[in-house]
């Protein structure tokens, strides 16, 4: 991780858990989403967050901005402790951090037109006269280029580029520092993949805003960011720059996630990793990925290993095969400070 | 001759035009990919081919199957080819699958319909099969519900209801869609492995280009109701000659090399109502002159099986080995 005095964000150790009831009658069981994740992100950097559909890292997308508080941890945002959520303190912060969501017809409201909903953070936050506010949604509508008449169609008559274009620019009016965007360009056709990618790029190199940008996609997830974390079942396993991650992983889950990428022209000599993904409400003992593992010992049932900087070239990885402490079975020594 | 030949098939809802004009034909044991953006008619195609359509689709065309055409053909003669000797898999097999019967009765309804199988035998034909699919512990999950399975399993079990008619053809629209990664990555080897072991042809249907190109020999890229280019996989790649091919590989962010902006194609594909005159990409095309909006491009030869709908390609001359792998491969196929 870069040593930055001045992260813009600050999430240290956090944990969420849901309590689900399995069956009519069963009791309750408390469900880790997410287990002890830490991270940090400094202005004008992007951290790119992977994994398969429950590993949590939609749950640490709600942490960092405060919608949902953490059981444990602390989130800081710009050297301060995140006020409670639904405090007035909280939502005045909430106008410099914003958020991108996955579909965006479900993001915007059909019935409003898009400079209204472009306008809202606005209203809500009481930014401007109203004259200026109008200025404001022009010019940030031109920004992530929308035309001007764009500003009084309703959702369903836009484009589903134009559409999240439009939930783009709702979530940078305020001139925010931090954007979530969770899994932004998922619901969206490729070409129009490229555009949304393109446009994050630009928008950021010129605001130096800073930007959480959960996917599963591991290849817009390189082409986008400066720093990636792998999550498996509600916690990070591997972190570190994209092309070492994604060109010699360290951590198996992370080499077979990367090996599954379909690539055109790929001749097949893949990792298929058996199984199914893990069910967040039945954790693995030791490491959580060990009953999927091909190279798991009898440790890795037994201990869970931590996320820390290996040996040789400082990649921080959680896996004890990869420190080589697979077979001694000693006590893992915690890095983790906060 | 090919096992199934498309031609010139055409369908619009209203004044909508879904596919304007779609020539494609599967041989035997052959895999063909079919890719392009929502609303290009991938699905229409197949869901065409196969009389699937609501009644207030206009179809055109002939769909020959055998020398025969299917298309239009009364119930009766359509049934035994429906899931018989063609089958088709779907993006959710969770919205595919009924919830409240067991997965063993469901496969097993396939089996009685297409194979006349009952009691015990169907039974054990249908552990057969989920073994067949990778479902493990098939005894045991015979009586297990949909939503006791996980989606790649699911997955699963449609595919082996698919294959309870032992069918000739797969077609599989989006099957990896809604999975993750590393499943999706289990399901595309389990469709090799059984293309392999059956022998059955496959048409992967998906908006996906790398997933396509490792599964199918040959792919067909559609855009706007029309199929703009088509040739083998590795010279897709290696020879894309369409702007709307290119634009597509161009999309894809690279896993390795310098991180650039992406070439995304500007603009968005046009609305089935509203076709543009002439080419239907020339509005969203770097290349496009005044002739782009005055001609429609019919497919146009690149090289030896390699077709591109646009008047600017250029034909290449193709890499004579590839070819021949290619003519090597369905004689061996036809002679199975």
């Amino acid at each position: 991780m870069t040593g930055g005095t001045a992260d813009l964000l600050d999430a240290c150790d956090l944990a969420r858990s849901y309590m689900i009831r399995r069956g009519l009658l069963g009791r309750s069981t408390a469900v880790r989403a997410v287990d002890g994740v830490s991270l940090k992100l400094a202005r004008g950097e992007t951290l790119g967050l992977v994994g398969e559909s429950g590993c949590g890292k939609s749950t640490t997308a709600r942490l960092v901005l405060g919608i949902e508080p953490p059981d444990e941890g602390v989130v800081r945002f710009d050297g301060a402790a995140m006020p409670r959520s639904g405090t007035s303190a909280w939502a005045t912060l909430r106008r410099r951090m914003q958020m991108v969501y996955q579909d965006p017809l479900q993001a915007l409201d059909k019935r409003l037109t898009i400079g209204t909903q472009i306008a809202e953070p606005l209203d809500i936050h009481r930014i401007g006269t109203p004259a200026e506010r109008e200025q404001r949604v022009a010019a940030v509508m031109a920004e992530v280029g929308l035309q001007p008449h764009h500003a009084g169609r309703h959702p369903q008559s836009l484009s589903g580029g134009q559409r999240q274009r439009a939930v783009i620019a709702r979530a940078l009016v305020t001139n925010p520092d931090l954007l979530v965007c969770d899994e932004p360009i998922s619901a969206l056709d490729v070409s129009i993949q490229a555009l949304v990618l393109n446009l994050l790029m630009d928008l950021q190199e010129r605001s130096g805003m800073g930007m959480l940008f959960v996917s599963h996609d591991l290849r817009a997830v390189r082409q986008i960011s400066h720093r990636v974390a792998v999550m498996y079942l509600g916690r990070i396993v591997e972190e570190g720059e994209p092309d070492a991650v994604l060109h010699e992983p360290a951590h198996p889950y992370t080499q077979a996630l990367v090996s599954a990428i379909p690539h055109p022209g790929k001749t097949a000599s893949r990792v298929i990793l058996q199984g199914d993904p893990p069910n967040p409400a039945n954790r693995p003992t030791g490491c959580a990925f060990h009953p999927r593992c091909p190279v798991a010992t009898a440790t890795c049932r037994t201990e869970t290993p931590d996320l820390k900087p290996r040996a040789s070239d400082g990649r921080r990885v959680a896996c004890h095969v990869a420190h080589g402490e697979a077979s001694s079975a000693r006590a893992p020594a915690s890095l983790e400070t906060c | 001759m090919a096992f199934i030949e498309i031609e010139n098939l055409s369908v619009a809802f209203g004044r909508s035009m879904a596919l304007r004009g779609i020539n494609l034909s599967v041989e035997r044991g052959e895999a063909v990919g079919l890719v392009g953006e929502s609303g290009c008619g991938k699905s229409v195609t197949w869901l065409a081919a196969l009389g699937l359509l609501p009644a207030s689709a206009t179809v055109r065309g002939s769909v020959w199957l055998d020398g025969k055409d299917i298309l239009g053909a009364p119930k009766a003669r359509l049934e035994p080819v429906r899931g018989g000797r063609i089958a088709m898999i779907f993006q959710d097999p969770a919205a595919s699958l009924n919830p409240v019967h067991r997965i063993g009765r469901q496969i097993g309804e396939a089996l009685t319909l297409h194979r006349r199988m009952k009691g015990e035998q169907a039974r054990a034909e249908v552990i057969r099969l989920m073994d067949q699919v990778g479902i493990p512990d098939a005894k045991n999950r015979f009586n297990a519900y949909p939503h006791e399975l996980s989606g790649g399993q699911n997955q699963r079990v449609m595919i082996a209801m698919a294959l309870a008619g032992e069918p000739e053809l797969l077609v599989a629209d989006e099957p990896t869609t809604a999975l993750d990664v590393t499943i999706q990555a289990q399901i595309l080897d389990l469709l090799t492995t059984l293309r392999r072991d059956t022998g059955m042809a496959m048409v992967l249907i998906s908006h996906d280009l790398g997933v396509v190109s490792e599964t199918c020999s040959r792919i067909a890229v559609m855009y706007a109701g029309r199929i703009v280019e088509e040739a083998p996989s590795e010279r897709m790649f290696s020879h894309p000659s369409h702007p709307y091919t290119r634009g597509l590989l161009g999309s894809l962010p690279p896993l390795t090399g310098p991180r650039q902006r992406l070439v995304a194609i500007p603009g968005s594909v046009p609305e089935a109502a509203r076709m543009p005159k002439g080419c239907a990409f020339a509005p969203r095309c770097g290349l496009s002159t005044e002739l782009c909006t005055d001609v429609d491009p019919t497919a146009l030869p690149m090289a030896d099986e390699h077709n591109a709908a646009c008047i600017f390609a250029k034909p290449y001359q193709a890499d004579i080995h590839l070819v021949r792998d290619r003519s090597a491969f369905i004689r061996e196929r036809a002679m199975q």
